[in-house]
């Protein structure tokens, strides 16, 4: 386990990977990306059990991960590359032609760590459902996770996901929302409100737990510790995750301006400044 | 011309469902999941025998197709089963994205295809599945034609890895392929050799293409019929070899000839030999409720509309 100030140091390094592929490209999802960071780090470093030194798409006596919401994609390669599944140096092809780090994320062209090709919203759970069916199936009692971003839970499929989950007691699944509140054409609220997600998971006959504060690691860690005690008990788990899109780079915060927009050299620059490197640039 | 007996007349949904029961006991690896129409499939037996193997999906089709494929991960093989209409045109992009471009080794077992579905009408009578399918890279499409080469497909699939396309029926019809036959995918069969036209058939209307031949017969047309019950990959070279010796050929689905098997055939044959074709389909249009032959009838997908065609592509020759 990493100290609170490791687990920071690599989320601080995270961010300035993510910046540096969309800068680089001048396209791709940093608001997401940096939104999620904290929880994607804290899995990968703190919680899941994985051998990244040898891929297996089977995963067996793995915990798996299925980021549903693809599009926050720069933040899966730089945590998977810094955990070990590939070179960090390949993230310099991030969105580049014939690179194995597409636009958003596919196991299509062999890139380890990747067992699903996500980007068409709202699939990721069910894909997560079905793999958490196989491991009971093979007595492997190992956890799946899937991320999703609530504006993505507007998606019907996600529904029908939710109630299948439940009917068959699927306990070996911890599904986390991104709480940020905004998608692309303004906040969730306006552009179609989801009231209380809590509510509506409750009442689908979930396990649901509420994280505040989903920028935290130390916070975050608590929860998935908590949620993993909560799996194996007839339910289906749901971590309702606040979060600040942007998260990190003062200016990105507090809107959905950066959603889907690079930051220029300016911008970059001073978005840098505010994460220092600590575990050395790609 | 070679005989075919009909050794009685079963649907080809049934060829699945046995065959779909034999896997359950045979390969612990096979997995089914059904939205909502396990005996129009035949898949009772199979969730009878293995309950803790089969997955009863409701009717969501979509997390159906999302859930086959997340759970090829740790080695299961899954069936997913329906209706055509709901196994491609509502759960294209699941399809597309999560079984296709994850290449995942998830058998979409589709019945129900085509007007002989019958009296439900246009709404479950898909006659586009084929071509959704065979766009999408590295999709096997399969269109067994009768009870026994559905089962046969049923269980080769299973062996075969990677995501598959498998399209059947639910009439009862004439059941004359062999028991026993070992089924090859992308292997075409020789019917019956002729010289004077080559007529390609898929599905329901393989059985219409030996009657069609036999009429021809005694109207002096050797025709050398050919069952293409793989649609992708097609097995191109016995479609050549045989026009080359005939010099025209005649193409029959139970589907839209846009974007349908026929075009297939006309795309490889223009590359190569180009000859006269006819496209024996239905012409762009949705279906009806009627009764299987009455449907047949009126969409020309039978043996005298393949007759039809015959004429017409002999005389451009």
């Amino acid at each position: 386990m990493a100290s609170t100030q490791e687990l920071e140091n690599f989320c601080t390094q995270v961010r300035r990977d993510i910046l540096r592929m969309v800068h680089a490209v001048n396209s791709g999802h940093p608001g997401g990306s940096l939104g999620c960071t904290e929880f994607v780090s804290t899995l990968y470093q703190e919680v899941m059990d994985y051998n990244s030194d040898s891929f297996s798409m089977d995963g067996q006596g793995e915990d798996l991960f299925f980021l549903s919401n693809g599009h926050t994609s720069p933040l899966f390669y730089s945590v998977l590359a810094r955990s070990g599944y590939f070179p960090v140096s390949e993230l310099a092809t991030f969105r580049k032609l014939d690179s194995r780090l597409q636009g958003h994320p596919t196991n299509h062209d062999g890139l380890p760590g990747i067992r699903m090709a996500s980007g068409s919203l709202g699939q990721g759970l069910s894909n997560g459902i079905g793999s958490a069916l196989t491991k009971k199936l093979n007595g492997d009692d190992k956890i799946i996770y899937t991320l999703h971003g609530d504006g993505e839970i507007q998606e019907g499929q996600i529904w029908e996901a939710a109630l299948f989950a439940a009917h068959n007691k699927v306990d070996n699944l911890i599904m986390t929302i991104d709480a940020n509140g905004m998608q692309i054409d303004g906040p969730t609220k306006d552009v179609l409100g989801l009231d209380s997600i809590k509510a509506k998971f409750e009442a689908f006959g979930w396990e649901v737990m509420e994280l505040a504060e989903g920028n935290n690691p130390a916070k975050i860690k608590e929860a998935l510790q908590e949620a993993k005690l909560r799996t194996g008990k007839g339910k289906p788990v749901c971590i309702v995750m606040k979060t600040e899109m942007g998260n990190g780079v003062d200016f990105m915060m507090g809107t959905h301006h950066w959603h889907g927009q690079a930051p220029n050299d300016e911008q970059l620059a001073t978005a840098l400044e505010q994460n220092p490197e600590t575990l050395g640039d790609y | 011309m070679t005989k075919y007996i009909d050794s009685g007349k079963n649907d080809t949904r049934s060829g699945f469902g046995d065959g779909l029961t034999e896997l359950g006991l045979e390969n612990e690896n096979v997995i089914a999941f059904c939205a909502d129409l396990t005996p129009s499939l035949k898949m009772g037996p199979f969730a009878k025998n293995h309950p803790e193997r089969f997955f009863q999906s409701g009717i969501a089709e979509a997390n159906m197709v999302g859930m086959a494929a997340g759970s090829t991960i740790g080695g299961k093989i899954p069936f997913i089963g329906t209706f055509a209409a709901f196994a491609t045109g509502r759960v294209y992009d699941q399809i597309r994205q999560s079984v296709a471009y994850s290449n995942k080794n998830v058998k979409i077992a589709a019945s129900h295809a085509g007007v002989t579905l019958g009296e439900d009408g246009a709404t479950h009578q898909i006659l586009e599945d084929i071509g959704l399918m065979k766009m999408l890279p590295g999709m096997v499409v399969i269109n067994p034609c009768d009870y026994n080469q559905t089962k046969a497909a049923t269980k080769a699939v299973a062996e075969y890895v990677g995501p598959v396309y498998l399209r059947f029926g639910r009439p009862k019809v004439a059941n004359f392929t062999p028991a026993d036959q070992k089924f090859e995918i992308g292997k075409a069969l020789m019917l019956n050799e002729g010289s004077d036209v080559t007529i390609v058939a898929t599905g329901h209307l393989v059985w219409e293409a030996l009657l069609a031949a036999e009429e021809l017969e005694s109207k002096g047309i050797k025709a050398e019929v050919i069952n293409i019950h793989t649609i992708k990959p097609l097995d191109v070279n016995a479609i050549i070899k045989s026009v080359e010796k005939t010099g025209c050929i005649v193409s029959a689905e139970e589907h839209n000839v846009f974007g349908g098997f026929g075009e297939s055939v006309a795309r490889e044959l223009s590359q190569t030999n180009p000859v006269p074709q006819e496209f024996v389909g239905v012409n762009d249009s949705f279906g009806m409720s009627g009764t299987p032959a009455q449907l047949m009838d009126k969409y020309e997908l039978n043996a005298a509309a393949i007759v039809k065609a015959v004429e017409k592509v002999i005389s451009r020759k």
